[in-house]
């Protein structure tokens, strides 16, 4: 038991839990053919059967079962405003798993030719809002207030000591719909974290119809003529949101540090932080001079390498990787699109950085409170 | 008894039909005869009422909204929004009111209500519902995402403790480092002129925030205001345009 703790503790860090999640993900949800051919080989569709979602969800609550025995995971997991975060990960699974059980099966009945339950020959095929909807509402709005009555009388809303300005929490975390937010500050200063990205999120959330603009596909659930837009969107989704607020969550502890899920959260865990920025590791490991007084010199080097990323490398995909994508979209659109998403690969890359090289800003003007 | 009742002047004047509909004109007419069913259309494509569809997030999204709206009414009668009674007046509740869940409803409805919130979109993606000719019902529903996150997270400074006014603080911290607006934001050094700088500590994006230099009163009374009424107010505003949108973009989505 406690060796199994340990293996869950381990595998819990986030330099494991995101590479294996980053390896794994677009073998599951195959963004071109390359990957999807693979997924057939691998069979990983199967995890779409009905078998399969019986199985991992037993799997999953029997680790919640289990570990509630354990006092460090029923402290965290049983704070009462987290209880809504254990249930997400529940919905948030079963409800990938029926989306996609629902696609591939779309996807098999379109390939044999035959119907999907979808279509529907107008008008003959339309049903009556007044009994055969209303109904459906009625029993789903009664069960809703049935549930959360429940929910309410099981478990107090919390309500701690009276706020006191002059004493701060160890850690003090945003509301748990904002943790995959405070989550980034650990790589990106508070004007990326919590201004600029999510502004891009609403943005991009709002710029996907006119990138994805095909009106095929729509109106049934569907994969293989969708794998591009599917496959990002979940990985925004599944991995940069639901996965960074559940490790922002039952992770995170005092200061910030990591913790396993069955890891008592010590205060004085002591954490090596030597981080240092892209400017420092030239001139003072590289080159053995001093920082240069001037900023510009300082940090000209950082400066080059952001403006190459995002200079070079949209004509560079455009002209190789991203061919059909540029054709179809056209310049402008492009070159939005892939901004949007070079920005959202800022944050795996400066995740690396931290944690192969210690490497905090790439550029840090802190005179001026810009350091990315 | 009841058949009789239907019969009646008084209940024909209410309901026009009259009678349980059992035809089909009837049916049709309990739709078109009444307001809340109207945001509804008539006859729907039958995949429309499979839950398996569906998902049903949407409308139980609005449901808890209504939820809350009616919870949040009552908590309103017993709450005042001062730095002196905000936390003594939530303890009340939890202690002075037998069987008091109005408070546990208020809350975890909010979370419910992010959920399923999140929930929808994420089914509206999965069925590609978001394409031509939907495109700015997406964007509306996004706005809509948004402000539900703002009112939740308007509300959670509400009860005054240290849950609360730390949660708000580590959020608003954020508003200090905008860029231009904010005073430890990157270009707020450049908004002056010679030594006097425009974007200062009482002046930017996170004062006009919290109303103040420090979490305090003018925090709680604003988040109050916008969590009663600001965002309500504009949340209904982009509601109504979003159902009327689902509508006039053809109703539920269908194969092409």
């Amino acid at each position: 038991m406690e060796s199994f703790k340990h293996f869950i503790d381990t595998i819990s860090n986030p330099t494991i839990l995101f590479t294996s999640t980053l390896i794994i993900f677009f073998f599951i949800f195959p963004i071109n053919d390359w990957f999807d051919k693979w997924n057939r080989r691998l069979k990983l569709y199967v995890l779409w059967s009905s078998k399969s979602m019986v199985i991992a969800s037993i799997l999953m609550a029997a680790f919640f079962v289990i570990g509630i025995s354990d006092p460090d995971f029923r402290s965290i997991v049983l704070k009462p405003d987290n209880v809504p975060i254990s249930g997400l990960i529940f919905l948030v699974y079963f409800f990938t798993w029926l989306s996609m059980h629902q696609a591939y099966e779309n996807d098999a009945k379109l390939e044999r030719g035959e119907p999907i339950d979808e279509q529907y020959d107008a008008p003959n095929d339309k049903v009556l809002v007044w009994p055969d909807l209303v109904y459906v509402e009625f029993i789903a709005l009664i069960l809703c207030s049935a549930f959360l009555m429940i929910w309410s009388i099981g478990l107090p809303a919390p309500i701690e000591e009276p706020a006191n300005p002059a004493e701060s929490p160890n850690p003090a975390k945003a509301p748990w719909y904002f943790l995959g937010l405070q989550e980034m500050l650990v790589y990106f200063d508070p004007w990326m974290a919590g201004v600029v990205l999510p502004t891009l999120i609403i943005v991009g959330l709002i710029a996907i119809p006119y990138m994805d603009n095909e009106p095929a596909g729509s109106g049934y659930y569907s994969f293989k003529n969708r794998k591009m837009s599917i496959a990002l969107f979940m990985f925004g989704w599944l991995v940069l949101w639901d996965m960074l607020i559940i490790v922002g969550t039952f992770l995170r502890g005092p200061n910030w540090n990591f913790f396993g899920p069955f890891e008592y959260w010590d205060i004085h865990k002591l954490e090596a932080l030597t981080n240092i920025n892209f400017s420092e590791y030239i001139y003072i490991k590289w080159m053995n001079t001093g920082l240069p007084k001037s900023i510009i010199f300082r940090e000209i080097w950082g400066i080059i390498v952001v403006l190459g990323y995002f200079l070079i490398l949209p004509p560079l995909l455009a002209k190789t990787m991203c061919k059909k994508l540029f054709a179809r979209l056209g310049s402008f659109k492009y070159s939005f699109f892939i901004m949007l998403i070079l920005i959202a690969i800022t944050l795996p890359i400066k995740m690396y950085l931290r944690w192969m090289f210690n490497l905090k800003y790439i550029i840090a003007i802190p005179e001026y409170f810009f350091n990315f | 008894m009841l058949e009789k009742f239907r019969e009646t002047q008084f209940y024909k004047s209410i309901f026009r039909g009259g009678g349980v509909p059992k035809s089909r004109r009837q049916r049709m007419m309990v739709v078109l005869n009444s307001v809340f069913l109207h945001l509804h259309p008539v006859r729907l494509p039958k995949h429309a009422v499979k839950l398996k569809f569906t998902w049903c997030m949407g409308g139980l999204s609005f449901f808890i909204f209504l939820i809350l709206t009616i919870s949040g009414i009552l908590l309103m009668f017993y709450y005042r929004p001062t730095i002196e009674y905000a936390y003594t007046d939530i303890i009340d509740l939890a202690e002075q009111v037998p069987f008091g869940i109005m408070r546990e409803i208020h809350r975890w409805g909010a979370h419910a209500m992010v959920i399923t919130v999140w929930l929808h979109m994420f089914r509206v993606f999965m069925t590609g519902s978001y394409k031509p000719p939907r495109e700015f019902n997406w964007a509306v529903g996004v706005i809509l995402l948004l402000l539900t996150l703002l009112l939740s997270f308007t509300g959670y400074l509400l009860p005054w403790d240290q849950l609360a006014i730390w949660a708000i603080t580590v959020g608003s911290n954020m508003a200090r480092a905008a860029p231009f607006v904010g005073h430890e934001g990157p270009g707020a050094a450049l908004l002056a002129i010679g030594d006097i700088n425009f974007v200062t500590m009482g002046s930017d994006m996170r004062f006009a925030l919290i109303g103040g230099r420090f979490m305090g009163e003018g925090a709680l009374l604003r988040f109050y205001v916008l969590h009663c009424i600001g965002l309500p107010f504009i949340i209904m505003i982009f509601m109504a345009v979003h159902f009327w949108r689902i509508r006039k973009d053809g109703g539920i989505s269908t194969p092409v």
